[in-house]
């Protein structure tokens, strides 16, 4: 009889000590602008005083994107230490100044990405630099859903009406989309040639074919292009939504439910209009 | 829902076609399928005992004493699921397939939890019960996903063959708006039609006495499962029972007219 050998499906017959779950949590930036050890430990202790609740084991970002000066020198074990008599936490660097991140890596500082470099001209430039790709994604994906895109998604969506993304080839499904199941098209459209089940969800980039009825939920243009479009053979769907603008089911209920529809953006709203 | 009763109905009927088959129950803790092949009392070695080597396949297998090449593999009632492993399930199919079983039917325990999961993972083919009811029919929904997504044959990049056994149907409450019709069913869930066992008495009289109730030839249950068998085996075999029964020409005239 074969001994069981350990192999690379074991660990799933383990059941598992941990779960990885992705989170968004508000933090707070440190923007130091100037660097006197005296100076910023008074002034972030004045700063306790007036609001004593906000200084206790506050998790902050350090950032030194203001600084004037030079920042190869910054004694960052001395500012960690100054913010922690006071009851900050700081939990990460943001810089891409290689002296700082060497430092923060030896004071087991995590380490964010500088803020986007701005070259002023060239508006393309702006999504063509992708170094924060991930981070983008995952920010507009969980605040889609949301019901009222918040005032900052909206401030980044605004000027993106002619946002270009790199495209990458549709993906095209051609089985069921079950409950339960989550499929992403990034950079891309979507085409589904089967149903969307109710409690299912599809995302794209782009726009979003489903020859089939759509019964779970829609998500085109995640990254903000307002030109995004939804096609559906059947409209059953939870929720649609065009770049974080959305409607459900209640409000979907309408003259066009179960019918064949395109969902497009105009202005503040999305348009339902039959396909002929 | 029925995935117990359906186990025993289908592997009797493949056996009683001449197949050597195997029933093993997953619901480890809760078994029940020995209950409704009325074996309980000859239970010596169950299946956690063969995964941890503690006896032998030979030992745990109980001949059904019904269908002459049916084999129960009875789950333990003192273990939990997490005694199922990956390797363990691999192994006890292999020995069987190894020793000329021919269909190996796996009874799932409900949920999406490691006990389905150990059961579904080696299928080459997966009979989804359904009763036609919204919730039932998400969650098998929910099971197809899953069986195309994490099963060997979804890693390996093939699908796994799926079809869908509506029970407890009841055509007249389809008709009154009561329950879920089949066209509705089949449309949500966009899968192969195996068959439709009507609502009936004589299900529940089945598994209470432990005859499985597709030795029931007279009832319109035990023959529907034996279509679904026949299906099984790749026979054309028309759809039964989906429909209210003729009650004569002058109620259907009356129907008509209102």
């Amino acid at each position: 009889m074969p001994r069981l050998k350990p192999k690379a499906s074991d660990s799933s017959a383990v059941t598992a000590t941990f779960r990885l779950k992705g989170g968004l949590f508000p933090l707070t930036l440190l923007e130091i602008s100037r660097f006197d050890a005296v100076d910023l430990e008074q002034q972030l202790r004045d700063k306790a005083a007036a609001a004593p609740g906000f200084f206790k084991q506050t998790p902050v970002v350090l950032s030194f994107d203001d600084f004037i000066g030079e920042l190869s020198t910054l004694p960052l074990a001395d500012i960690l230490a100054i913010c922690r008599s006071q009851g900050l936490l700081p939990v990460a660097l943001r810089s891409g100044v290689e002296s700082l991140t060497q430092q923060a890596r030896a004071l087991n500082l995590a380490i964010m990405p500088a803020t986007r470099v701005k070259p002023a001209p060239a508006p393309l430039a702006e999504t063509q630099t992708e170094p924060d790709e991930q981070a983008e994604t995952g920010s507009a994906e969980a605040s889609a859903p949301e019901p009222a895109p918040s005032a900052s998604m909206q401030l980044e969506l605004s000027p993106s009406s002619h946002v270009e993304i790199n495209r990458n080839p549709s993906k095209i499904i051609t089985t069921p989309i079950r409950s339960g199941q989550q499929v992403y098209a990034p950079g891309g459209d979507l085409i589904i040639m089967a149903a969307v089940s109710a409690g299912a969800e599809v995302l794209a980039d782009g726009n979003i074919h489903v020859y089939g009825a759509l019964r779970g939920r829609a998500l085109a243009g995640v990254k903000g292009d307002l030109s995004a479009r939804i096609f559906c053979q059947s409209l059953e769907a939870e929720l649609v939504s065009i770049a974080g603008t959305f409607k459900v089911d209640e409000d979907l209920r309408n003259e066009h439910w179960k019918t064949a529809v395109q969902i497009g953006r105009d202005e503040q709203s999305l348009c339902i209009t039959p396909l002929v | 829902m029925g995935k117990t009763t359906t186990s025993a109905a289908i592997s009797s009927g493949i056996a009683m076609r001449g197949h050597k088959t195997a029933v093993i129950d997953f619901d480890i803790g809760l078994r029940n399928l020995d209950i409704i092949m009325n074996c309980e009392r000859r239970v010596v070695y169950d299946f956690v005992n063969v995964i941890n080597g503690e006896a032998k396949l030979r030992q745990a297998l109980i001949k059904d004493k019904r269908a002459e090449n049916l084999y129960i593999l009875p789950a333990s009632q003192t273990r939990d699921k997490d005694a199922l492993t990956i390797d363990g399930v691999e192994r006890v199919l292999k020995e069987l397939a190894d020793d000329g079983f021919e269909y190996i039917i796996c009874d799932s325990p409900a949920g999406i939890e490691h006990g389905a999961f150990m059961a579904m993972y080696f299928a080459d083919m997966a009979i989804v019960v359904a009763n036609p009811e919204v919730s039932s029919v998400r969650d098998s929904d929910r099971i197809l996903g899953i069986l195309q997504s994490k099963s060997r044959r979804a890693e390996q990049g093939e699908r796994v063959e799926e079809c869908l056994l509506l029970t407890r149907y009841n055509p007249e409450r389809v008709e009154k708006g009561e329950m879920l019709g089949v066209k509705d069913v089949e449309e949500i869930l966009a899968t192969k039609l195996l068959g439709v066992i009507p609502e009936s008495e004589t299900v529940l009289k089945a598994s209470n006495q432990g005859i499985p109730v597709i030795h029931d030839t007279e009832s319109p249950a035990g023959q529907a499962y034996s279509d679904a068998v026949a299906r099984i085996l790749g026979e054309e075999v028309e759809h039964r029972f989906m429909s209210v029964e003729q009650k004569g020409l002058f109620q259907r005239l009356f129907r008509r007219s209102a």
